[in-house]
């Protein structure tokens, strides 16, 4: 009675080989990685299996900068799914310059514990 | 010493130059800011290299500047250079100061590359708005805050291309399609996860654009599968509604200034021909950065441009370095490799780009010295450190660097 094994692929981001890595998941939750050529392909396809995580760079609006736009990131990787969402929660904040890099624009995004900071000086504009 | 550029290499350059001693350093750059592109890159991975983390390209850009600012360097912005002469005199235009003489002992080019467009493509069409760059989109997003279309197709797979791919969906636009003429994917194998499997953007290899509609602005493209010789085959082509269409398709070193000196260029970077000190083929002028040739991290262009400041700087004092005494000359499957020259006595880097991938290979560098790689690919720099040790049985004047498929039986 023994459930059918659940097979994902990834393609591996570890260097430009670009492995095709497959993980098979058993019933029991244990993975098998596949089609890995290092073990940084088996630690990617381990990771991406289980908890699959993104560093998000965005913009937010500014008004009186000498650009309209700060550019921001998660200082932390946030799980992949919230990536479009966090990105929205910041398209709806306008910010006022003078900023200073690493300024938290968003605490705690949507309850991650991981703060989106600005990733550089936006002096007013002149 | 002058610099021309504030991009990292421009920054990284003026660093190595006070470092050698030069007291007067000017950088010039025509941007509002210094920085260069790395200030409209937004996204991380830029450091890991030079600052032993993962940075994003504002904050690349920022910690260099201050670096720069702390050592007395002078930044001139809004500023262009409009020639260098080759007693080093160097003619410069900006609204503060009008068209103003500056005399230097010794100058860095360090100009950067400029985006291919599409002229450099000929795809058949009238010439409606919605055609540009890819860096230029991003530039309007991530700074100007324009969004530049709402249907978009992505032409080249560049890292820029497929990272702006992620950035308009991620601003809310549709990204209809990535379309790559080659078999294979120009950018990193972590952009085409993270950018388009990410949000199921499709990614269509050696298939390619072939026309574009609409008059005053773009209404679609013909794309097509490419045959073996990339010619396209329209019978089994289709048609893509969009109103913008983004260029990835490569740089070119911008070397105006460069030509206007009569520097040696190499047919093949584009870039001065130049020595393991990155000095040109005219004294006292040194270049740096993707000017050169076409780097793949900032943090390799930050290496070369130290070197370039330190070495520039040292000529500026009257402490030029000993000439080269090996030249360096790509043989087989090696497409470019830089600098041109190197010395027997000191250790050097050279970049090198392959033409075609291997897996696994053997880099040689004439008979005095060979070592294996894992593999190889066209898209990424094989970096080789040459030793004074590798060369102590060498007695020639040119060294072959060849990569080559490892034989049988060897280790």
């Amino acid at each position: 009675m023994n459930a059918p094994a659940r097979r994902t692929g990834y393609l591996c981001i570890g260097c430009p080989l670009g492995c095709r890595l497959e993980v098979v998941e058993d019933e029991t939750g244990e993975v098998e990685v596949r089609g890995n050529s290092c073990k940084r392909g088996l630690e990617f396809a381990r990771q991406e299996h289980r908890d699959p995580r993104r560093m998000v760079a965005t913009t937010v609006r500014v008004v009186g900068g000498r650009w309209a736009r700060l550019p921001v990131k998660t200082v932390e990787a946030v799980p992949k799914a919230e990536v479009v969402a966090l990105c929205r929660a910041l398209h709806a904040l306008t910010l006022t310059a003078p900023i200073t890099m690493g300024t938290v624009v968003l605490a705690d995004a949507l309850g991650t514990g991981i703060d989106v900071v600005a990733t550089r000086d936006l002096p007013a504009h002149t | 010493m002058l610099v021309v550029g504030a991009g990292p290499a421009g920054l990284a350059a003026a660093l190595g130059a006070r470092e050698a001693g030069a007291e007067h350093v000017l950088i010039v750059d025509r941007e509002p800011e210094a920085g260069g592109i790395l200030n409209q890159c937004i996204h991380s991975g830029f450091g890991l290299h030079h600052f032993k983390q993962e940075l994003t390209g504002p904050e690349y850009a920022q910690r260099f500047l201050e670096q720069v600012l702390e050592r007395e360097v002078d930044v001139l912005t809004d500023a262009y250079v409009l020639d260098v002469d080759r007693e080093r005199r160097a003619a410069l235009m900006s609204p503060e100061h009008g068209v103003r003489d500056v005399a230097a002992r010794s100058v860095v080019l360090a100009m950067g590359a400029r985006e291919r467009t599409r002229g450099a493509v000929r795809i058949p069409g009238e010439r409606p708005a919605g055609v540009m760059t890819a860096g230029f989109a991003q530039k309007l997003v991530n700074q100007a805050g324009y969004l530049p279309g709402r249907r978009v197709v992505v032409l080249g797979s560049g890292d820029i291309g497929l990272i702006m791919a992620r950035r308009l969906v991620l601003e809310g636009a549709k990204v209809q399609g990535v379309f790559e003429i080659l078999p294979h994917v120009n950018g990193l194998s972590r952009n085409v996860v993270q950018c388009l499997h990410d949000f199921e953007i499709p990614l269509h290899l050696s298939t390619t654009v072939t026309r574009i509609h609409g008059h005053d602005r773009v209404e679609g493209v013909s794309v097509a599968p490419v045959d073996e010789a990339l010619r396209p085959l329209p019978e089994r082509g289709w048609e893509v509604p969009c109103d913008t269409l983004l260029l990835s398709i490569g740089l070119i070193p911008e070397n105006e200034l460069s030509r206007r000196l009569r520097l040696r260029l190499d047919p093949v970077t584009a870039g001065p021909v130049v020595t393991s000190g990155m000095e040109t083929s005219r004294d006292g002028v040194f270049a740096c950065g993707n000017v050169v040739h076409i780097h793949d991290l900032v943090d390799y262009v930050t290496q070369e441009s130290l070197l370039a400041g330190r070495n520039a700087g040292a000529y500026a004092l009257g402490n030029a370095a000993s000439p080269d005494n090996v030249r360096l000359v790509p043989g087989e499957n090696v497409h470019s490799c830089v600098p041109h020259t190197i010395t027997t006595d000191r250790e050097h880097v050279v970049y090198l780009r392959v033409s075609r991938s291997l897996k696994p290979c053997t880099l040689r560098l004439g008979a005095s010295y060979e070592r294996p790689l894992r593999y190889v690919v066209p898209g990424e720099t094989v970096m080789l450190k040459v030793r004074p040790r590798f060369l102590e049985a060498f007695h020639g004047d040119t060294l072959h660097v060849d990569v080559v498929p490892r034989e049988e039986g060897e280790a």
